[in-house]
This record gives structure tokens, C-alpha cells and sequence, in this order.
């Protein structure tokens, strides 16, 4: 189990290393750098002027060593400055991360909650009313847009209510607080629940029909014992790989949903960066998001040996 | 007797209503504005910008030396009144412009306001100081100041190489406010200090804008709002959903467009709407330094395919002005009247005996049914620019044109436009003044930045200094008109529509004023307030 661990940690450090190379230079392969946005956006462009700025930004420098003055501040907790705000990046990355995890947190929540239960039923009730049912709910699931969703959600707040649920920096009481959150965390988590109760149900369905399920059967345990003991424990593991990759989907499905809800959250303010090719947003964040979809990865793989003893023996 | 109460009842009601409507006509001092943002600025700095998302916020922090009337629709000379200058005067000749400074004005963190600031700003905008903005896009405005001298603290003179009467009125826009000389331009970027009547308080990127009431502000009185509260929210839908749901006062300022002033009149029928000209035209630039558009035949075809009321009804249901160069009266001041237009090539009302003339064009140039003509349509990758590039390329098929749009995204737009990398161009031109100085200059004179086509008239460049000298009004406008009849004549950037947008608010908002000739200038804020 320790060398596994270990090696698994190697990986990650490698894969990390990679990605903050390729996120590095994908950047700069982008047409068009901030002082070209900022004089675009001007409509004029005086050399003297964008030769200037491109020196106080310190992108005129070979790439190498902006490669070298990112990589090892970001190493050393200096993120250095957002090239539009001026403002540390760390003091513009730091708050929002909060509100993008909780959302994310919530989505994922609601995407366990929701998936797991209806695919195990789905599973058992097969062929049944129910499971047509559960089934159509789950496939507009996967049809449905996150944007559409919310923007629906939105137009019907208003509409038959009066209401918007977007964004409450204050929230006064914790029926706003959970406002706040849980109507876009239900519209980015739809998709995210539909997938995991298919993936459940098909799981379940194949574990359902083996041998040890009858024999459980055959010694009298209860349907729930059976279904949930014996037949879910076994059925969890795709599910769990469905969930963890979910939750490195989930930060594409936010920026929609962040933008549509108008939550100033992270994934929202990473589109804004790369609009602007603000390189010291993007790349700290992308370089954080990525070291969260590894860390999860991480922790699936873990669970996968905490689940599977053979995964853990193996090593 | 009873007849006699009745009447004493009725008289009784009838001074309360009256006195009623007195009082809701005073305007009550608290609250603050909640008002939607349609982006988030790049920075905090008017003067390093070159878009109104940036004045909307930040105006209402500044003041200038001049202001135009923040309760007149349209601005002009006459609506000019003086703001951090108590008085002004032309001397020397019409070469130097004095103003006198009002006293006792203080800077948002207590430091008095001199006229050294004044001369510090423009020193700034000149190139002239050792402080430098990174960004000076206004740097051509003041291109007729020799100097800014001071006399004392509270006289300020700008010497002039010759009579510009215009530069009253490059002062009065919003993109003129006086910056203090003792904050840096890197601090007025992230945390402006002005003397107007908000404060700043906070600018959360992509997030919020908040200002607060100025209570030392100099004018006694106002603002009557506690302050001003902007949401970015860059999505339209959630913004106008929003507004319509109650949760915003104000929809950002000329950011309803036509189509959408319809759902918010039906969803929130007491919501007041206007619709203004916003002063930006719509325009194609031609690449005329390289084939085919070397061509004046095939330019002038162009231009004669042109069926401008098209473009109006689709995109507007008819709500835009065609003109020239010049926002067209009665809203704009120095238009073309329609007589004159037209008489243009293109302008004519019938536009199949100009499409006959534009293939006869064509046709000379060597093209025709068999034949067509392929062209890339550039533009950059913004709903307002896109959709009538659409329209524009469908147009152009009418004379044996086969356009291909070709979206560039915001970035590589202007880099594009400087190379050279393109044949036509559907661009979108705003002008912060209705004052031909602005216009012809920036865009038309040899040599200018923003001279994108690089259009080079050493004719028509002598004209526009002499309307630029001329005080009087009248033969200015007749200089004017001649010169942008020729500028369209030269197909040097043909204007299709000036464009039309909404601005919304909430009913108990009062004291709001869209200006009708500019869309840069009318959000120093301080006489609205809510009457709630």
C-alpha cells in the first residue's frame, strides 16, 4: 500500500509539472497578449507606449525565463500581480474560491444525493413504471444544457414569482444563503446526478445478477440489506470513478452557471482572465484547478483501495 | 350649507393634492442606486480608456473644469456650464482660454484643489509631465495646446497655436475629468480621488462598483443619493431579468437595445424607457491601399450597394439615422440636413437605380454575373459588429460581390486593422463629442492612429483646419457639411447607420437624463434620486 501511495504521489508531481508547462505556453501561443486587449480595446496603438507597458509587465523577456519567475513564485506562494486589477493575484484568486467550492461542493452533493438513490431504485424496480420514468428524467438530464437550464430557471423565478435568485453577497437569512447556492447548484448538478444514476443503475443491474446476490438472498437477508449492503458496496466503484471525474467537468459546467447566476466565483472570473490574457489569473488558477482534479483523482484512487482490496493486496 | 362644506371638502383636497405633487416634485435626499454593469472595466482611470463602461461608474467621482448640463438631452455649446471653473474667457485672439477656479473645492482626501492640478492633468494628456499614463488615448485632442500656465491658484490658462473653439467642448465631455497632482496614475487606476460628488469606495473586478455621497462636495445640497451601487453582470439576459425583477433601479445606460426594450415594457410595464441615438456610427473601413479596393470604382460600387434603411429595420425596427460622418439633426448638431445627403452617391432614396450604377461600376472594373468578386468581410466578434456584417455581406451579393465574414476576436482586431490585414471591415465608431474636431481629426486626418483606413486627403485636411478656427456657427456648419459630403464622396469610411439604443429605469428613479448626442457624458449623477 505505501509504495503505491508513493508512486501514485510521483505521478502527480509529474503530471503537474506538465501541465504547468503546457498551460505556460498554450497561453502565450493565444493570439494577442493584455497590452494588445488594452490598446485594442483603445482603439489606438503608440510603440513607444506598448513597448513601455510590455516592459513593466515583463512580457517583452524570453519565455524562458517568464516561465522561470512564474513557476518558481508559484512555488513559493508569490503569485505576482493581475495585469488588469493590478492588485496581488492571490488577494483576487483567495476570496473566490470559497464561493466556487461551495457551488461545486453542492452541485457534487446534490449529484450523489440524487444519482445514487434513484439509480439503485431504477436498478431494483427494472422494467417498471418507475424506472421508464426515472429514466427519461435522467436522460433530459444529459440532454439539457446547464446555460439553458439556468437561464429557464431564471425566466420562471421571475415570472411566476417575482423573484431572481442570483447572487447575494449578504445574505440575510439562511433561506437567501441557501438561495443563493442551491438553485444554480441543482442546475449545474442535474446533468452531473442524471449521469451518476445511469452509471449506478447499469452497475447495479450487473451486480444484482450474480451469484453472491442470490446466495444473500438465499440466506435471508432483507431486500434493503441486499441492495444496499451487498449490492451497492459492489456496484460503488464506477460510480465513484464517475463522480471524481465529474468533479473536474463540474468547473467547466460553472463557468456557465457562474455567469448565468451572475456568481462571482472563480470559474466565471477564469474566462474573464483569459479574455484579457491576464497571465498571472490564468495561470495560478488553472494551475490551482488542476493540482484539485489531480488531488481528486488522487483521493479516487485511494478510495478505489480502501473499496477494493485487491487494488490494495495487488501492491 | 352643506353645499357650501362639499365645496370647503373638495377646495381642502384639491391644495393637498396639489401641495402633494409639490412635494413629490422635491427631490428627497437617501438611498442608494442599485444599477447593473454590462462589464468589468479594465481599470479605474476615465483617462486611459476609450469606453463609456469606464465613465458610467467613474464620472460621478470626478468633476471637470466644464461640464455639459447634466439635465439637457442634448449637448452643445450653450449647454456648456462651468464646474471646478467658476467663469471662463477666450483672449489673445481666440488663442488662449482662461478659466477662473471656483475655491475651497477639496480633494476626496482633504488635499485643496489648485490650478496646479489642472495644469498637472493636462501636462498628463500632453505627453508633457514626468508622470506618464500607460495608456493616452485622447493624446490628439490637445494637439492645438502650445502649454497650460497657471496664475496663481485659482487661474488657469491654455495657450493655443491657433483658434479651436472646439476645445470648450473637448472639456465639457466625460472623458475630461481634472486628476489630482498628488496621487499617481498607477494609484488612479485601482483607487480614483476626485472632487466630485461620490466617493470611491471599492472596484471588485467582474464583481461590484461602490461609491459613496461626498459630504464635503461643493455643491451645496447634492448628491441627494447616499451613493451608488453597480453589479457587473456581464450576462444581458440575467442583467434585464434582474432589472425587471426589481433587484436593480437602473439598467445599465444605453444597454437596452431595441428588441429587448419590448419583453422589459411587457414584463415591467411602469418601468420608464427612452430611446436615444448613442452617436455611434456604423461604418466600413476600406483596405484601399491594396486590390481590389484600390480601385475608387469598385469602392464608389460599394458604397452605391448600400441599403441603409435595410440595415435599420432589421436590426433596429427602424429605430436609427442615416447620415455621414456626423450625427445627423435633429439630435445631432452638425449632421448633414437630408437634402443635402441625398445628393450623395448611395444616400438616394432608390436604391435599385443605385444597385444599376454600382454593377455598371463593377462591371468597368472587370466583373459581373459571371464573374463575382470574392472579398473577406472582418469584423470583430461582438454581436453589434457581427450582425451587420451579416446584413453587409448579403448586400453585397447584389453586385457581384461574394463576401465571407471573417470573425477576428477583440484581441487580434486592432493589431489586424494596423497591419493592414484585411479588405473591408464593418467597424463601429462612438464619439465621446458631437463636435466635427473630434470626429475629423481622429478619423480622417493623415497620420492619425485611429485613421484605420488611412485615408490621406492634404485638401480636405487644410478644411478641417479652417471649420476648426471659425467661431461662427452658421459658416462652420456649412464647412462641415461640405466636408463630410466629401469624405462619404471619397468612400474614405462609409457611415451605414448611427445607431439607437434604450436605457430603463425603475419609476421611483428620478432626475435622470440620457443624453441624445453622446453617449460619454451624462452620468455625474448627482441630481438624480429616488423618490421612495
Amino acid at each position: 500500500m505505501f509504495a503505491y501511495l508513493v508512486r501514485r504521489l510521483f505521478l502527480m508531481l509529474v503530471t503537474l509539472f506538465g501541465i504547468s508547462i503546457v498551460i505556460f505556453f498554450l497561453l502565450r501561443i493565444v493570439p494577442g497578449n493584455i497590452v494588445d486587449i488594452l490598446f485594442a480595446a483603445a482603439g489606438y496603438v503608440d510603440p513607444a507606449d506598448k513597448a513601455n507597458l510590455e516592459r513593466e509587465l515583463g512580457i517583452d523577456q524570453p519565455l524562458v525565463v517568464q516561465y522561470w519567475h512564474w513557476i518558481s513564485g508559484f512555488l513559493r506562494g508569490d503569485f505576482g500581480y493581475s495585469y488588469v486589477s493590478e492588485k496581488p493575484a492571490l488577494q483576487e484568486i483567495l476570496p473566490r474560491i470559497p464561493i466556487t467550492a461551495r457551488l461545486a461542493g453542492l452541485a457534487l452533493l446534490f449529484s450523489a444525493s440524487i444519482g445514487i438513490p434513484l439509480g439503485v431504485i431504477s436498478a431494483v424496480k427494472q422494467g417498471t413504471r418507475l424506472d421508464y420514468a426515472l429514466r427519461v428524467v435522467s436522460l433530459s438530464g444529459l440532454s439539457l444544457p446547464s446555460f439553458w437550464l439556468g437561464l429557464l430557471i431564471l425566466t420562471a423565478s421571475v415570472a411566476m414569482f417575482n423573484q431572481m435568485p442570483i447572487f447575494n453577497p449578504n445574505p440575510q437569512t439562511w433561506l437567501e444563503a441557501f438561495a443563493t447556492y442551491a438553485v444554480p447548484a441543482a442546475a449545474v448538478g442535474f446533468r452531473s446526478a442524471a449521469l451518476t444514476m445511469r452509471i449506478t443503475r447499469s452497475s447495479m443491474l450487473e451486480v444484482l445478477r450474480q451469484d453472491y446476490i442470490r446466495t444473500a438472498r438465499a440466506k435471508g437477508a432483507s431486500e434493503a440489506a441486499v441492495n444496499y449492503q451487498h449490492a451497492l458496496k459492489n456496484a460503488i466503484l464506477p460510480v465513484i470513478t464517475v463522480i471524481g471525474i465529474e468533479a473536474a467537468f463540474l468547473i467547466g459546467g460553472l463557468i456557465v452557471t457562474e455567469t448565468v447566476f451572475n456568481i462571482p466565483g472563480v470559474a466565471r472570473f477564469l474566462v474573464e482572465a483569459i479574455r484579457w490574457r491576464d497571465y498571472p489569473i490564468v495561470q495560478n488558477l488553472v494551475m490551482l484547478i488542476a493540482i484539485v482534479v489531480v488531488s481528486a483523482n488522487f483521493i479516487v484512487d485511494m478510495l478505489y483501495a480502501v473499496f477494493d482490496p485487491r487494488i490494495r493486496y495487488t501492491d | 350649507m352643506r353645499s357650501v362644506r362639499a365645496l370647503a371638502a373638495t377646495a381642502a383636497l384639491s391644495l393637498l393634492a396639489v401641495s402633494t405633487i409639490a412635494l413629490a416634485a422635491e427631490p428627497k435626499q437617501g438611498g442608494i442606486l442599485r444599477m447593473y454593469h454590462r462589464d468589468s472595466p479594465g481599470n479605474a482611470s476615465i483617462h486611459e480608456g476609450a469606453t463609456y463602461s469606464l465613465n458610467v461608474p467613474f464620472m460621478p467621482v470626478f468633476n471637470n473644469l466644464v461640464i455639459y448640463k447634466q439635465d439637457v438631452a442634448q449637448n452643445s455649446m450653450d449647454t456648456i456650464v462651468p464646474e471646478l471653473a467658476e467663469s471662463w474667457a477666450w483672449v489673445n485672439d481666440n488663442k488662449t482660454l482662461t478659466f477662473k477656479l471656483r475655491q475651497g473645492v477639496k480633494w476626496h482626501d482633504g488635499k485643496p484643489f489648485t490650478s496646479a492640478d489642472v495644469k498637472c492633468t493636462f501636462d498628463m494628456l500632453m505627453g508633457k509631465s514626468q508622470q506618464k499614463f500607460r495608456q493616452n488615448p485622447r493624446k490628439t485632442w490637445y494637439e492645438q495646446v502650445n502649454d497650460v500656465s497657471t496664475n496663481g491658484d485659482i487661474e488657469v490658462s491654455f495657450n493655443l497655436k491657433r483658434p479651436q473653439p472646439s476645445l470648450l467642448a473637448l472639456l465639457a465631455s466625460g472623458y475630461t475629468p481634472v486628476y489630482p497632482c498628488h496621487v499617481s496614475p498607477g494609484d488612479m487606476r485601482t483607487h480614483p480621488i476626485g472632487t466630485g460628488p461620490f466617493k470611491f469606495v471599492e472596484f471588485k473586478a467582474n464583481e461590484s462598483i461602490k461609491l459613496t455621497r461626498n459630504p464635503d462636495y461643493w455643491r451645496k445640497g447634492r448628491p441627494y443619493l447616499d451613493g451608488i451601487e453597480f453589479t457587473i453582470i456581464p450576462n444581458r439576459s440575467t442583467a434585464i431579468l434582474a432589472f425587471v425583477a426589481g433587484k436593480f433601479d437602473m439598467a445599465f445606460p444605453t444597454e437596452v437595445s431595441i428588441p429587448l426594450l419590448k419583453d422589459v415594457k411587457s414584463q415591467a410595464p411602469n418601468a420608464v424607457c427612452v430611446v436615444e441615438p448613442n452617436n455611434v456610427a456604423t461604418n466600413i473601413i476600406v483596405n484601399s491601399s491594396a486590390p481590389p479596393f484600390d480601385n475608387i470604382d469598385i469602392r464608389r460600387a460599394m458604397a452605391l450597394s448600400l441599403d441603409r434603411k435595410a440595415f435599420i429595420s432589421i436590426l433596429f425596427e427602424g429605430q436609427g439615422d442615416i447620415g455621414g460622418t456626423l450625427l445627423p439633426p435633429p439630435n445631432g448638431l452638425w449632421g448633414m440636413p437630408k437634402e443635402m445627403l441625398e445628393t450623395i452617391p448611395g444616400y438616394g432614396l432608390d436604391i435599385n437605380a443605385n444597385r444599376e450604377e454600382a454593377k455598371k461600376l463593377m462591371q468597368k472594373a472587370g466583373y459581373g454575373p459571371d464573374k463575382h468578386l470574392a472579398v473577406k468581410v472582418s469584423t470583430r466578434n461582438i454581436p453589434v459588429y457581427r450582425d451587420p456584417a451579416v446584413i453587409l455581406i448579403d448586400q453585397l451579393k447584389s453586385i457581384y460581390i461574394d463576401g465571407e465574414l471573417d470573425v477576428v476576436e477583440t484581441a487580434n482586431w486592432f493589431p489586424k486593422i494596423a497591419r493592414k490585414d484585411y479588405m473591408l471591415g464593418l467597424n463601429l465608431t462612438g464619439n465621446a463629442v458631437d463636435d466635427p474636431d473630434q470626429s475629423f481629426y481622429e478619423n480622417y486626418s493623415c497620420g492619425s492612429e485611429r485613421n484605420y483606413t488611412n485615408y490621406c486627403n492634404k485638401e480636405i485636411e487644410k478644411l478641417f483646419d479652417v471649420q476648426s478656427q471659425e467661431t461662427d456657427v452658421n459658416k462652420r456648419k456649412k464647412l462641415v457639411w461640405d466636408i463630410d459630403k466629401k469624405l462619404q464622396e471619397d468612400v474614405a469610411r462609409p457611415i451605414i447607420f448611427h445607431a439607437r439604443t434604450g436605457s430603463c429605469w425603475q419609476p421611483y428613479v428620478k432626475g435622470v437624463t440620457v443624453m441624445s448626442n453622446s453617449s460619454y457624458n451624462g452620468y455625474r449623477y448627482e441630481d438624480v434620486w429616488i423618490d421612495k
